[in-house]
């Protein structure tokens, strides 16, 4: 995982083996803290706001996205 | 928008990027897939669930009127800044929303954790690394949490014990996510000596292992009322089960097709080639 160039560099090549190109870990960080966030925030509204804590007053985001929170499994009351 | 950036030689640049907005658009697909599903296969039961919320017959006990519309706030009057979204409502825009906010910034994250396990998954090819991401996926943050805390539908669960059922849960995704991390960079780190085939084994077995002593130390709650119908709870559940299992599937064999095309007509030639020659 040392490899810190910023374009995706086949790996050698053994002999019959087909290359699979490998992304910098480096490279990679960034954009997986922005997607792990995006992630956490999206899905606590989906899947946890306004039932047992809430930082909007009221349910309405509760209300709305009801059926798709106890159809993905997740405490909804 | 090109697939892949060909440079002169014919190597394919990809970045992170890519992955992310694939990720992200395998994922509102697959949310328009489980949102049917979830509509077809999960409406009936909660249909039938919040029938038998309103007929009285569950622990709101007294409080519930015979109010004709319901939802599951419309038992008390609503206090201010309280909303009643009618069921005609809830069950296809609202849960629309709901999976499309949930599919797509998940498949954000499964694009980006795919980045990162390309050329890592042993002599995987891109899009086998792929699926085997969103396969862990499935399993770690739906399937075994599932196991241990089953999705309940309406009418099932106490007010009184929402806010400790819902910590519990969220910690042992949380778990089932900090374990499964680990069998994967240990089991990678064993491939050297044991191979991996048998690295991947004792990657599972210590993942299966750690969650069952974890299943047995955390606390349930069995808050199912009386005379609540088993075949409604097992309709539920199962719809539940096939809404993220579509939402998962989807979104991995989307992907997998997205990130074969990104890794480009190299490895796909090469494969070709490959085929070709043993042929």
């Amino acid at each position: 995982m040392s490899n810190t160039a910023t374009q995706a560099q086949p790996a050698p090549r053994a002999p019959g083996a087909i290359a699979v190109p490998k992304l910098s870990v480096r490279q990679i960080v960034p954009w997986l803290l922005f997607a792990a966030l995006l992630a956490l925030v999206g899905l606590y509204f989906v899947t946890a706001e306004q039932g047992a804590t809430s930082l909007i007053a009221g349910n309405a985001v509760h209300e709305w996205v009801h059926d798709s929170r106890h159809l993905l499994g997740f405490p909804c009351h | 928008m090109p697939l892949s950036r060909v440079e002169p030689k014919g190597s394919v640049v990809i970045s992170a990027r890519d992955f992310l907005i694939r990720g992200l658009l395998a994922g509102l697909l697959a949310a328009f897939a489980a949102f049917a599903v979830a509509y077809v296969v999960g409406e009936p039961p909660v249909r039938a669930a919040i029938a038998l919320e309103a007929s009285g017959g569950h622990s709101h006990g007294a409080e519930t009127e015979a109010a004709g519309e319901h939802s599951d706030a419309a038992e008390e009057a609503p206090a201010p800044g309280e909303v009643e979204v009618p069921r005609s409502l809830q069950s296809t825009v609202g849960m629309l929303t709901g999976m499309l906010v949930a599919g797509t910034v998940l498949g954000g994250l499964i694009g980006v954790v795919s980045a990162l396990a390309m050329g890592r998954f042993g002599r995987l090819s891109a899009r086998s690394s792929t699926l085997a991401v969103t396969g862990i996926g499935f399993v770690t943050v739906y399937a075994v949490p599932f196991l241990l805390y089953p999705p309940n539908p309406p009418a099932v669960g106490s007010g009184d014990t929402i806010g400790i059922r819902t910590a519990l849960f969220f910690v042992f995704l949380a778990i089932s996510l900090i374990a499964a991390m680990t069998a994967v960079l240990v089991g990678r780190r064993a491939a050297g000596r044991l191979g991996g085939w048998y690295a991947s084994l004792a990657a599972i077995v210590g993942y299966v292992v750690v969650m069952l002593i974890v299943m047995a130390l955390l606390p349930t709650y069995n808050e199912v009322p009386d005379n609540f119908p088993a075949s409604v709870l097992y309709d539920f559940r199962r719809a539940s089960f096939l809404t993220q299992f579509t939402l998962w599937a989807v979104l991995g064999i989307v992907l997998a097709e997205f990130v074969g095309r990104l890794s480009g007509p190299t490895a796909a030639t090469a494969e070709r080639e490959l085929a070709d020659a043993g042929a």
